[in-house]
């Protein structure tokens, strides 16, 4: 039976810092993940992380950037935290072996990045994630004697007390397929998002909403579940990620006319306005028959005007991902893109030390909402999201774990667990399979629920949630095996994401105005005077969802028309 | 859309049955993956098949196999790219080679990859005292350390290699690529022990046979064999770290023939590479050599008289290019990736372009 003082579930940027900063204080920390923690998602982003590190630049700057960002539903605190944190936390990751590019003199290099009024975006060529991501991993490593990793464990639910504290998870081996109760003291979430809602998407097959879903299960609230960000630039063809640092470097994006469109949309910013505004220009542009490609489906995003050798050295992943699934040299010529879904604002409610509602549990990165990002997130600031508030929680957690028992473990939780997992391999092969059910989630979700939305069709969206979770309960799978039988965590992810597809739902459904992300053609305006809060949804106790409001913190920035 | 035969290597620890063959036909545009395909078969005929997967677009690192042979990402190799390194009938996906397999196509990497990875201390032991901002290092610097950073830890070239399939215990492509990132971060301050470490190490930086195989098999163009390479250089010239089976030295003892003679001169080859005639290594070494000697003068590649007069002497032109040579002040480790490029800011030809 481990126990450990503090847990973390998910091995991205967050659950890493979370780890590190943890350790740091001298608790015992573990770290557990479904994939080995170099293949979490975080792995992909892209283009960068930004802090106000220039002489020139000020936190505040940052932080207005990212409250206007945000549509004004950021939780100004939060933001302030993040910003103010930023530069240390950059200065960080380079003391510990983050190659980020620098500049002549040989000081960290910025470039320009979307929303910002001054180039802060630090970055390693287009793979800033992965050589974050590794360098921790590297640090993990070094600290193998204070933070015990389990790799390629599946965690199938959160334990709470009869007291309403969370004292630790139940978890699956993949490997042997054996399944153990962990206590902790602490435990913190940092499982990433849920991009497999949707359809295309550019996240990773595993961001399948399941600390989101966990967390919702035992009573935590979600907040700001309707804000999903369409990233403007995803290719045509498959809905992969093109780097927003394309458009940084000084990348077009034409319409079949050749126009820069954005000249409508954000004459100051053009390209570089933020992705709700860029995401919502293009597909005015494919709806009004000014599109490109198959059906007219994309806009061209055209990076030829970047100059060559730059490209090469600061853009080289997206020059693979051109040549490998769109056959386009994009140093050359222009490639077809389209807005696709990329990022989840909201998440697990928390505050700014990671703490959710539900004691002893905490939630950093994607699957939490603190809110920093409120309506729109500026690109490269996940990146950092993920390291300030995975250090922050970290800390608490390992804090709180200082002067606290620990918990007894759950063998009744575990049975259950046991059992769930018993009935879904013993089902019999008829009616569905999984992954029919997961298919049309994908697609119902990306249809009604994107960049543009009306009441009509996120009712037929929720609608179509309500049945497939009906047809979940039944759906079939092959594998009969303990070892690597991914067919059965399949199974569990389609119920996590489901979960957190019927919150989407739910919110956007409540939200009757058009604000960052959220845009509803039958409330095409903001209304600051009845929605400037947040939406939260809870589980009630006869499994229905509970829809309840809390206030938006404004320290110092007023809302205001959004322009770029 | 086309119909493609794939063409797994099954494995199923549980059944107490050996590896076997399973075939599948799926139908998905030629431009698609390898994965995309397998996980059709996944999603629509059998959902036993064990491959580990999540990005699909070659930046997690999870799905290595050998497809037709040759190790890469399933992501990020094409159906119809596949079907032609093979003999055009099938896709025969296996999984990567030099580590157990655990199920179907994935193979148990801590036990190899990351075993070797742990062994070259793998993070960054940074110079003191630890600056307020940044390190202040050359562009170029991070630049090239970004190459081997931009390893994935797929272990396809770690599959592939040759020298491992002989000596286990060698610590390979990725581990060794590793180590240069280490080497040459200008913010790491124990780059001599390092490299000290890797060359005392009889399955160490000296034990790859140069085949080329991990450099083919990276998908990310690392150019692991390059790195290693290149930590062979900087220990040679920069730590006069001498290796076990003379390599540095017979490099040199060319340079300096060349230098001398403008033409190879190959009776100095010999003492040359032991360190020069006077050398306390010359008399064994060259005694063990006598067989090798005998075999060139009877086959006419060296003869007595050319043995022991120098015909040659090196011509200006040949002096002029060691003097350019020897008067560059720097000598940066670059990686032609990045700074081979010329700046070429051409307009984009019209062709695609939009209307």
């Amino acid at each position: 039976m481990p126990e450990h003082d503090v847990l973390i579930i998910g091995a991205g940027l967050a659950g890493q810092r979370a780890a590190l900063a943890a350790a740091q204080s001298g608790v015992s920390v573990a770290i557990m993940s479904k994939v080995h923690p170099v293949r979490s998602h975080s792995v992909a982003a892209a283009g960068g992380i930004n802090a106000a590190i220039s002489v020139t630049d000020d936190w505040r700057s940052h932080a207005y950037d990212t409250v206007k960002g945000s549509d004004y539903l950021g939780d100004q605190d939060a933001i302030e935290a993040m910003c103010r944190e930023a530069p240390g936390e950059v200065m960080h990751l380079e003391h510990i072996g983050v190659t980020f590019h620098r500049n002549d003199a040989g000081e960290l290099d910025l470039r320009a990045f979307g929303g910002a009024s001054i180039n802060r975006t630090a970055y390693v060529a287009d793979i800033t994630g992965q050589a974050i991501l590794h360098v921790l991993y590297e640090q993990l490593m070094r600290q193998a004697g204070s933070v015990v990793r389990y790799e390629e464990w599946f965690t199938t639910s959160l334990v709470i007390d009869a007291d309403g504290t969370c004292t630790g998870v139940i978890a699956r081996n993949i490997r042997t397929g054996q399944i153990e109760a962990f206590a902790a003291k602490s435990v913190i979430l940092a499982s990433g998002g849920a991009g497999q809602c949707f359809k295309p998407t550019t996240n990773a097959l595993i961001c399948t909403a399941d600390g989101i879903a966990q967390a919702l299960r035992v009573g935590a609230p979600l907040m700001d579940m309707e804000m999903i960000q369409y990233h403007p630039t995803t290719l045509l063809e498959n809905g992969f990620l093109i780097t927003e640092g394309a458009r940084g470097e000084g990348a077009h994006l034409l319409n079949a006319n050749g126009e820069r469109f954005m000249s409508t949309a954000a004459p100051n910013k053009m390209e570089l306005a933020s992705r709700d505004v860029v995401s919502r220009a293009e597909q005015i542009e494919i709806n009004e028959g000014r599109g490109v490609g198959p059906d007219g489906q994309g806009v061209y995003l055209d990076i030829t005007v970047v100059p060559r050798k730059r490209t090469l050295e600061s853009l080289r992943e997206i020059v693979n991902i051109g040549r490998d699934f769109a056959g386009v040299d994009i140093t050359r010529e222009p490639i077809i893109v389209r807005p696709g879904q990329h990022y989840i604002m909201g998440g697990v409610k928390t505050d700014i030390h990671g703490r959710t509602p539900i004691t002893g549990l905490y939630a950093a990165g994607e699957v939490a909402c603190v809110s920093v990002h409120g309506g729109n997130r500026l690109g490269a600031n996940s990146l950092l999201d993920t390291l300030i508030f995975g250090r922050r929680a970290g800390e608490h957690a390992a804090e709180r774990a200082r002067s606290t028992a620990m918990p007894a473990r759950s063998p009744a939780r575990l049975r259950e667990d046991e059992l769930m997992i018993k009935e879904i391999i013993a089902r019999p092969r008829k009616g569905r399979r999984v992954s029919e059910l997961k298919a049309e989630l994908g697609t119902t979700m990306n249809r009604y629920c994107a960049v543009f939305r009306d009441e009509d069709g996120l009712q037929s969206a929720l609608d179509t949630v309500k049945r497939l979770q009906e047809e979940a309960k039944s759906a079939y799978i092959d594998d009969r095996g303990s070892v690597f039988n991914q067919d059965v965590l399949g199974a569990i992810e389609l119920g996590y994401m489901l979960d957190a597809a019927e919150t989407m739902v739910l919110s956007a459904i409540e939200r009757k105005e058009s604000r960052g992300a959220q845009f509803r053609t039958d409330f095409p305006e903001r209304d600051d005077a009845q929605w400037l809060k947040h939406i939260n949804v809870t589980l009630g106790e006869d499994g229905a969802r509970r829809i309840s409001y809390s206030p938006v913190t404004i320290t110092q920035w007023q809302p205001e028309v959004r322009k770029y | 859309m086309a119909k493609f035969k794939l063409r797994l290597r099954r494995y199923d620890p549980e059944s107490g049955e050996p590896p076997y063959w399973d075939e599948h036909t799926v139908e998905l545009d030629p431009h698609r993956s390898v994965l995309d395909g397998i996980l059709e078969a996944r999603g629509s005929h059998d959902g036993t098949i064990g491959i580990r997967c999540s990005c699909r677009q070659g930046i997690c690192g999870s799905c290595g196999v050998r497809i037709n042979g040759k190790t890469g990402l399933a992501c990020n190799t094409h159906l119809d790219e596949a079907l032609a390194r093979g003999d055009g009938s099938e896709i025969i996906v296996e999984p990567m080679g030099n580590m157990p397999v655990i199920k179907d196509l994935i193979v148990d990497m801590d036990a190899v990859h990351w075993k070797k990875i742990q062994s070259v201390t793998p993070w960054l032991l940074a110079r003191e005292p630890v600056p307020e901002r940044e390190y202040l290092v050359p562009r170029e610097a991070m630049i090239d350390v970004t190459q081997s950073m931009a390893c994935i830890q797929c272990g396809a070239c770690v599959s592939d290699c040759l020298a491992m399939e002989v000596d286990p215990l060698f610590t390979g492509p990725a581990a060794l690529a590793k180590a240069y990132r280490f080497v040459g971060d200008p913010r790491d301050s124990e780059h001599e022990e390092r490299l000290r470490y890797l060359a005392e190490d009889p399955d160490g930086l000296y034990t790859c046979t140069h085949c080329f195989k991990c450099v083919d098999a990276c998908p990310k163009d690392v150019n692991p064999m390059g790195q290693i390479m290149r930590l062979r250089r900087i220990a040679g010239s920069d730590f006069d770290i001498n290796d076990r089976n003379n390599g540095y030295r017979h490099e040199h003892a060319f340079v300096k023939n060349i230098r001398r003679n403008g033409l190879l001169h190959e009776a100095d080859l010999f003492p040359d590479s032991y360190g020069g005639k006077f050398h306390p290594r010359a008399v064994p070494e060259l005694l063990s050599s006598i067989p090798v000697m005998i075999k060139g003068l009877l086959r006419r590649k060296i003869t007595p008289r050319k043995a022991l007069l120098h015909q040659h002497k090196a011509s200006k032109d040949v002096r002029a290019i060691f003097d350019r040579i020897d008067s560059e002040p720097v000598r940066y480790e670059l990686n032609l990736y990045v700074t081979g490029i010329d700046e070429d800011n051409e307009p984009a030809p019209t062709e695609g372009a939009p209307r």
